[in-house]
């Protein structure tokens, strides 16, 4: 198996397991919120469902993947990989602020507030083009990078 | 009739009033010494220097080329022929073309036999497809070899080999014509046609020096306005162009500031409601969305940003916007310059909001610069697949895997194909470990030349070149095969208007050179790629053959070529696509009854941000465009990326000249050609040059961040704060043949260039950076070696002596007052 995708399956196993315990986490934690505890409950699942599936693809490659794989720090891995790195960062710092701003939004529809709807209304269209310009650059790099190494 | 074509290009007038025929005038040279009762064939071609692709035939005497005709009955150019066709030819007779394969042995190129040559190339191709897989392997072609050539390429390189990394030099240079006519329509295809020039009342030419690009088409212009009722023009050009001279008006914005001043126009059109309202409604969508972001947009806005006169830019939006034949016409002005594909989008934009499409003088040419680059893009030689289809859409890709029997997953369309500039970054980072180079030369053409020779030197990169003489790439190469070329070998080539043209073998090719389709079917041979069912992947082995197997590829698409034969083609000359049996004839115009290839379903592309580049997914197109209408896409003005400062205080555009081709590799061998622009230059307006105590003829530098170059100094009337230098010029011709001598300052325009690209179209930025000019060395009665027929004239023109031929570029012009072909 190649080296670069050895690396993004032993990160993205590492991170559905890490998404289902704090779903689960939020589950809890929010137990009362009875929407929020059911749906985040079922999605936890998706996410183990991901990680064995991982775990069992990888097997048949003779990759070993479990829970105490340590995860990947920023940066680390073989060097092509910091570009790739880098831009999945960039688009979850870009999807956070999209749902900050998706939040903002809402309150302001909530509080009548027109000069802040209008904010959001005007910086949200481009926080999401933000968000596609780190997907279409993910989407052209990945495979030539994980393919090389 | 003779005349000097180096003195006067574009030869004598023949008016003609608005909706008559152009009169033909056919244009010959042969060689001198041979008269035209020893010519013993005459061999059917089109131009292979430009993209106006203007027929003409060859003169075959005892089997060597002796002049060129043109055709008068051809639709394009109707018999003439501009200069580099007149005189071009006689490069293929150059001494020191590449008769032999080289490989590279101890760090020389040495002489080989093409079966060493070949087996080397397949067994590192085998080699890289065992250990690394098909995305080590990339592929650069050109915008000058035939139609027959770039589907084999594309199809050994898609299907056979299994790459994403297949582009063509036309990525320089016109890739932004595509993208934008993608962006518009949904899919790639010229709108208009040459013979809109006939019919056209305002005439606007968007970054276009069609004098010095397409003389022949720019002959066509000139005789309309010699006749009656003749058309309005309007030049955008920083530069004072013959078009300009001859514009009823001219702006020369600040480099880089396109989208600014084409806001503008639309913002006026707008806002006199000179909109066809009927038309916008029935055939696009996103208008809401344009008025809007164009809403702001004044001509006093835009004034401040590219300095030009708001009241300039009002007249401007007046010519456009009240005439009733508007044809525009847009080139490397606005493609290779900053936001290339928003700004060539607008003028997409113009046209549909004031409904000037497809009829008679009403319409748009997104043009080319290349020969064949038209076929390089609808090949999918060029970062697409071949016949327009989709790669996001599956059922394309099938469709494709069909027609050449394999598996949709062979087709490689996880990505958009790589782009050029994307591909030298792999090689650069060592994940593309073979490069083969089709009829181009990257180490003159390609953006900071300095990196570019380091990355094709690298040892762990094996590059292939395939070229007709020892390029400043090819002394990089670890292979070097020889090609023939135009004349020596057959094939078709579609121009600027998509009129596909035969060109015909006239002569043998020099030595062994071989034929560039000869050369790839070699390779598919020994590298044994088979389809689904074990037959061969590529089953033809003429070029008729590989014409007939690409109409297969293109039937049904809106390129469809199933009409066409080499017999039509000979026996018609050049016809329009789309052509079918149902419709022989060709089309002359697209779009004349709606838009028909924006289909979610159909179309080529869903579109990019044109700002960002990000795709469009499928999803967001269909409910953007559900019933297929053209897409008026919006996009703001964004400040170029270098701007001028106290260290680099010039703005520097490259371009090119009337007299040359690309890297001079033909131009600069043909005497005629070559002593009328003999050396590189550079452009400053007198204001400029006399505030730095410079003059006509110094020797100056020319520095930004990336490199310098030393050249002689032209003054013109050029905007000021503006320097131009011509990107012809290389290291052929020099000492060290493939580099700046000693490492010293260099020629190329491209030491200087920055490497930067327009986010949607890809296409380098050659026309927006930041320089510094300092004198060298006096003049000392010298003059700077460029041409005074063009856009390089001087300010005052008794200061340098006028450019001429002399007898060696007398040229017959044969008129027939009043002919229709």
């Amino acid at each position: 198996m190649k080296d670069g995708i050895a690396h993004t399956l032993r990160a993205l196993h590492h991170g559905e397991r890490q998404l289902a315990r704090d779903l689960l986490a939020v589950a809890e934690r929010h137990a009362e919120e009875h929407e929020v505890h059911h749906v985040a409950t079922d999605l936890a699942d998706w996410s183990r469902e991901h990680a064995d599936r991982l775990a069992e693809h990888a097997a048949g490659e003779g990759l070993r993947l479990d829970d105490d794989t340590p995860e990947p720090r920023s940066g680390e891995g073989p060097e092509g990989l910091l570009l790739l790195h880098d831009l999945r960062a960039l688009h979850l710092a870009a999807t956070e602020n999209s749902l900050h701003w998706e939040m903002l939004a809402q309150a302001a529809q909530a509080t009548r507030d027109a000069r802040l709807l209008e904010l959001a209304s005007a910086c949200h269209p481009q926080t999401l083009r933000q968000t596609r310009w780190t997907d279409t650059l993910i989407k052209q790099v990945s495979p030539q990078v994980l393919t090389s190494l | 009739m003779k005349a000097d074509r180096i003195a006067d290009p574009w030869g004598a007038r023949a008016p003609y009033r608005r909706h008559d025929a152009w009169p033909s005038r056919v244009d010959a040279y042969l060689a001198e010494g041979v008269e035209p009762g020893a010519v013993q064939k005459w061999v059917g071609a089109a131009s292979l220097l430009h993209s106006g692709g203007d027929a003409m035939d060859i003169a075959v005497v005892d089997g060597r080329m002796a002049g060129v005709r043109g055709r008068a009955v051809d639709r394009v150019s109707r018999g003439r022929l501009g200069p580099k066709d007149l005189f071009g030819w006689q490069a293929n007779a150059s001494p020191d073309r590449l008769t032999r394969p080289l490989v590279r042995r101890d760090g020389h190129l040495v002489e080989t036999d093409w079966d060493t040559a070949m087996e080397l190339v397949a067994a590192r191709t085998r080699e890289l497809l065992d250990e690394r897989g098909p995305g080590s392997i990339g592929f650069y072609t050109s915008g000058q070899l035939f139609l027959e050539e770039y589907y084999t390429l594309a199809v050994l390189a898609r299907a056979g080999i299994g790459t994403n990394h297949l582009d063509g030099n036309t990525r320089l240079c016109t890739a932004t014509a595509a993208e934008a006519l993608k962006a518009s329509f949904g899919c790639d295809g010229q709108p208009g046609s040459f013979d809109d020039l006939d019919h056209a009342d305002v005439i606007a030419l968007f970054g276009h020096n069609m004098a010095e690009t397409q003389t022949v088409q720019w002959t066509r212009v000139l005789d309309r306005l010699a006749g009656g009722d003749p058309p309005r023009l309007l030049c955008v050009d920083p530069r004072p162009t013959q078009v300009a001279r001859h514009a009823t008006l001219h702006l020369a914005p600040r480099v880089g500031t396109n989208m600014a001043l084409l806001n503008a126009l639309l913002h006026e059109t707008i806002r006199h409601d000179r909109v066809d309202h009927d038309f916008v409604e029935a055939h696009t969508v996103g208008f809401e969305e344009l008025a809007e972001r164009v809403a702001s947009c004044t001509p006093e806005w835009a004034a401040d940003i590219c300095d030009v006169p708001a009241a300039r830019i009002t007249e401007a939006a007046e010519l456009v916007g009240t005439t009733d034949a508007l044809l525009s016409t847009v080139l490397q002005g606005v493609y290779q310059a900053h936001q290339a594909t928003a700004a060539a989008v607008q003028v997409n934009n113009l046209h549909l909001i004031r409904g000037m499409l497809g009829r008679p003088g009403a319409g748009v040419l997104q043009m080319n610069g290349q020969p064949s680059a038209q076929n390089t893009r609808e090949c999918g030689a060029d970062g697409d697949l071949p016949g327009f289809r989709n790669w996001q859409n599956d059922s394309h890709v099938a469709d494709l895997a069909k027609v050449w029997n394999v598996e949709p997953s062979t087709i490689p369309h996880f990505a958009p194909p790589t782009h050029a500039m994307q591909m030298f970054r792999y090689a650069e980072q060592g994940s593309i470990a073979m490069l083969w180079i089709s009829g181009t030369n990257p180490a003159v053409s390609l953006p900071e030349l300095a990196r570019v020779r380091a990355l094709l030197a690298q040892e762990r990169l094996f590059t292939v070149v395939q070229d007709l003489f020892l390029t400043e790439t090819a002394r990089l190469a670890d292979v070097v095969l020889p090609a023939a070329t135009w004349g020596e070998k057959t094939g078709t080539i579609t121009n600027a208007d998509r009129t596909v043209h035969l060109c015909e073998k006239a002569v043998e090719p020099p030595g062994e050179a071989r034929a560039d389709l000869d050369i790839f079917l070699d390779f598919a041979r020994r590298m044994d790629f088979r389809d689904k069912d074990g037959g061969p992947l590529i089953g033809w082995q003429e070029p008729e053959e590989a014409f007939e197997a690409w109409k297969r590829c293109s039937a049904g698409r809106p390129c469809d070529y199933t009409g066409l034969s080499y017999d039509r083609l000979r026996d018609a000359g050049g016809i329009q696509w789309p052509c079918t049996e149902a419709n022989p004839r060709g089309t002359e115009r697209l779009y004349t009854d709606g838009i028909t290839w924006a289909h979610p379903d159909h179309c080529e592309s869903y579109g990019k941000d044109l700002e960002t580049g990000a795709a469009v997914d499928p999803v967001e197109y269909r409910s953007l465009n559900p019933d297929g209408k053209a897409v008026l896409r919006a996009a703001a003005y964004v400040e170029p990326h270098e701007m001028p400062d106290d260290r680099h205080p010039f703005q520097l555009s490259t371009g090119r000249t009337l007299y040359h081709f690309h890297t001079r590799t033909k131009t600069g061998r043909v005497a005629q050609l070559d002593e009328a622009a003999p050396e590189v230059w550079v452009e400053a307006c007198a204001a400029d040059a006399m505030r730095l105590g410079l003059g006509e003829g110094d020797l100056v530098r020319v520095a930004t961040p990336r490199g310098a170059l030393e050249a002689r100094l032209r003054v013109t009337d050029i905007r000021p704060g503006l320097l131009f230098v011509p990107f012809h010029y290389g290291y052929w011709d020099t000492k060290e043949g493939d580099g700046p001598d000693g490492g010293g300052p260099g020629r190329a325009a491209n030491e200087t260039t920055i490497t930067d690209w327009d986010p949607a179209s890809k296409q380098p930025l050659f026309k927006t950076a930041a320089a510094a000019l300092t004198l060298v060395a006096r003049a000392d009665g010298r003059y700077a070696p460029a041409p005074t027929t063009t856009a390089s004239a001087p300010s005052d023109p008794d200061s340098v002596p006028a450019t001429a031929g002399g007898q060696q570029a007398y040229a017959t012009q044969n008129s027939e007052p009043g002919g229709t072909p």
